[in-house]
């Protein structure tokens, strides 16, 4: 792998973290949206230049579905949904934005320390992709868990999984990548359609411990 | 790359996805009904020609002397699920929860749900394992809000969050594995073969399959309900049809379990790994004694007994954790008891819950008296899921504990102070069910006892007399679990 390849493929998965970050501190949902059609963007390239390096051509169908459902199509749909259900606009949060970032730090410096060491002996390029893929993964579950609404939690989970692409197409030669990529555009898709038939995100808007106690189904 | 080597894995495949295809189609639900069980019953028959006639294995299947007790069962309970559903939707038409369209999806997801599950545990390919369960999970969630209830809503919600971040951390686990097995093995379809990673594990790097089998762990332990990792399940179990209930419990758990076991079996096979074997001790006996406190609490039938699967997976997880010819025999029985006793419990619940029309077990009294047949049934199922004797549970847990006493005798001591406990709790909350002056509200039962009686009276030869066939193959699948 020449000098150039590898830089770049660093570019776009340290670049991936950073939007990951940029999805913890938004306090609007439609600029929420955006931020993850960024990473979307961000990550449909990053796969091409996998399928390009390693001459992979199926990777180029996952850089595609990436960029076409997660770009576009889910953005798209979940401002309507939005919009449609007259969800509230801002994002709560559970814990405050300063915390939340130490802690995406703290799980970033994890991560780094984790796949460096226990990857020691895969090739340099594997290893610092893994080490960014796990970062995405930790910081989409760290989302998942500081946020309160309904869509803010889908956006999390699809952030947790663009980082699971991310380590498929890095992971070189890897089977099945394409097929795991439609298999989790469906369980997305699914994921959104609940959300708007089942109008979830209404109930979720103002979860608070008290409403929590009736979720937990023991009703009285 | 033969895809499908013997017919006996296709019938099980093609079976129920065809099945589920005509099922989408058909409008009638007494004739989806009577599909729904007559290919249950071809796919259990199918399934039974694994035990005179073992295929050979592929890139993509693999039937061993594991998977077949897993497929065996599997099928077996999903047939007399679907006869116990034959009855019970019957019902829920009836008072109007369901409609004709929704039971059409239900019976189409069914079949949908068997082919996944089948399909997950004839897999030789990590990667397909992976998407068939993660199938299975979609189709149960889809089954769990069927009632569209807000509480069947918020179920299948908080269990697809969960369940999908469980199926994540597995693929990322599944992603690692390849990492380690490619330098190996080298590049493609070989990497993610069970049985070629199964040969040519020794020489993976250890630190990277501790890391994935930690992803592993929490991934499909996630999908099996251990104890950090479950609050999805009492609700999904409370808040679906109750055939769906019997399903998870009965089948879906055990699913999840066979891809543990897979994984444990890689790392046990690589000297440098962690043993993975404390690991899911630890997690196996937190399970169960953090289950059996939970059992005191619960106001919901349902719910009580998704209590009880946690803490039965906790059993069977750390018989497994525990390792040995010994204690891998009891897990697997304990797997087999556990299954058979505790959809037998469901179905009897589901009944239950229709003729009282209620799920709190406060509104539930003295079921012997009003309802003798599903009384009584609950009365044995309760008793054998607590490990009363002669029932086959006791034999199991009597060995588990027997044989941690050997290996670790302060372990055993928490073991069977989490048996106990939820023994009593199980015992309290059956008194009041089933005993004592009726409660109001009668409504006469359709009940089809034969999926009950079949369960319970095999639970109790199984107590009883274990065939000498039947413990030899247990026997030298446990030796393969190391």
């Amino acid at each position: 792998m020449t000098g150039l390849s590898f830089d770049v493929s660093h570019l776009l998965a340290g670049a991936l973290v950073l939007v990951s970050f940029m999805l913890l501190y938004q306090t609007r949902l439609f600029a929420l949206l955006n931020v993850f059609a960024l990473q979307a963007v961000v990550l449909s390239l990053s796969v091409a230049w996998q399928a390009y390096v390693q001459d992979a051509v199926h990777l180029y169908i996952t850089a595609a579905i990436a960029f076409a459902f997660k770009a576009i199509i889910i953005p798209v749909a979940l401002h309507r949904i939005i919009a449609r259900l007259g969800i509230h606009r801002d994002v709560e949060n559970v814990v405050g934005i300063g915390p939340t970032m130490l802690a995406g730090l703290a799980l970033v410096a994890l991560s780094v320390v984790v796949m460096l060491r226990v990857a020691s002996e895969a090739d340099a390029l594997a290893r610092e992709d893994l080490a960014f893929a796990l970062s995405v993964v930790l910081l989409g579950m760290l989302m998942m868990v500081v946020r309160r609404n309904a869509v803010s939690m889908v956006v999390g989970f699809m952030s947790l999984e663009n980082g699971l692409i991310l380590a498929a197409a890095g992971a070189k030669g890897m089977p099945l990548v394409v097929e795991i990529a439609v298999a989790f555009s469906v369980l997305v898709a699914l994921i959104v359609i609940g959300v708007f038939l089942f109008r979830i995100s209404e109930r979720f808007d103002t979860v608070d411990a008290r409403a929590l106690d009736q979720f937990q189904g023991e009703r009285l | 790359m033969n895809a499908l080597p013997f017919d006996g894995v296709a019938a099980i495949l093609i079976l129920p996805a065809a099945t589920a295809a005509l099922l989408a189609l058909l409008p009638s639900y007494r004739l989806s009904a009577a599909i729904n069980v007559v290919s249950s019953l071809a796919t259990f028959v199918a399934s039974t020609s694994f035990l005179f006639f073992k295929p050979a294995f592929g890139d993509y299947f693999l039937v061993d002397d594991l998977n077949i007790v897993f497929i065996v069962l599997n099928t077996f309970v999903a047939f007399t699920s679907s006869v116990f559903s034959a009855s019970y939707i019957a019902h829920e038409l009836e008072i109007g929860r369901l409609t004709p369209t929704h039971l059409r999806f239900y019976h189409a997801m069914y079949q949908t749900l068997l082919f996944a599950m089948n399909l997950a545990l004839v897999a030789n390919n990590i990667g397909l394992m992976w998407v068939a369960i993660e199938m299975a999970t979609l189709t149960t969630v889809a089954m769990v809000g069927i009632y569209r209830t807000s509480e069947a809503i918020e179920a299948a919600w908080k269990y697809f969050i969960l369940g999908s971040v469980g199926i994540a951390l597995a693929l990322f686990g599944t992603i690692l594995v390849y990492m380690a097995a490619r330098p190996v093995v080298g590049e493609g379809i070989d990497g993610m073969v069970w049985t070629t990673l199964m040969r040519r594990v020794p020489e993976f790097e250890p630190a990277l399959l501790n890391l994935a089998f930690v992803f592993l762990m929490l991934g499909y332990g996630t999908k099996v309900g251990l104890a950090p990792l479950h609050a999805w399940l009492p609700d999904a179990h409370a808040e679906g049809p109750t055939p769906i209930s019997a399903v998870l419990s009965g089948l879906l758990l055990n699913v999840a379990l066979y891809a543990v076991l897979r994984f444990k079996l890689l790392l046990d096979a690589n000297a440098g790994a962690i043993a993975p074997g404390p690991l899911m001790a630890t997690l196996g006996i937190v399970s169960l004694i953090f289950a059996a406190f939970m059992l005191y609490r619960r106001r919901d039938i349902k719910r009580l007994f998704a209590f009880s699967s946690i803490e039965h997976m906790g059993i069977i997880v750390f018989a497994f954790g525990i390792g040995g010819p010994l204690a891998n025999f009891a897990g697997l029985l304990h797997m087999t008891m556990h299954s058979l006793t505790k959809s037998a419990i469901f179905f009897t619940v589901g009944h239950i819950a229709q003729a009282k029309g209620t799920q709190k077990i406060a509104d539930i009294r003295g079921l012997t008296v009003s309802h003798p047949a599903l009384g009584w049934s609950l009365v044995v199922g309760v008793f054998a899921i607590a490990g009363l004797p002669p029932l086959g549970i006791f034999t199991s847990e009597f060995l588990v504990v027997s044989s941690t006493f050997a290996r670790a005798p302060w372990l055993a001591l928490l073991l069977v102070f989490g048996l106990l406990l939820a023994f009593g709790a199980l015992v309290l909350r059956l008194q009041g069910m089933a005993f004592g002056e009726p409660s109001p509200g009668d409504r006469r039962s359709t009940a089809s006892s034969l999926p009950i009686a079949a369960h319970l009276g095999l639970v109790l030869v199984a107590g009883l007399y274990l065939p000498p066939p039947l413990v030899a193959w247990f026997q030298h699948v446990a030796a393969m679990l190391r």
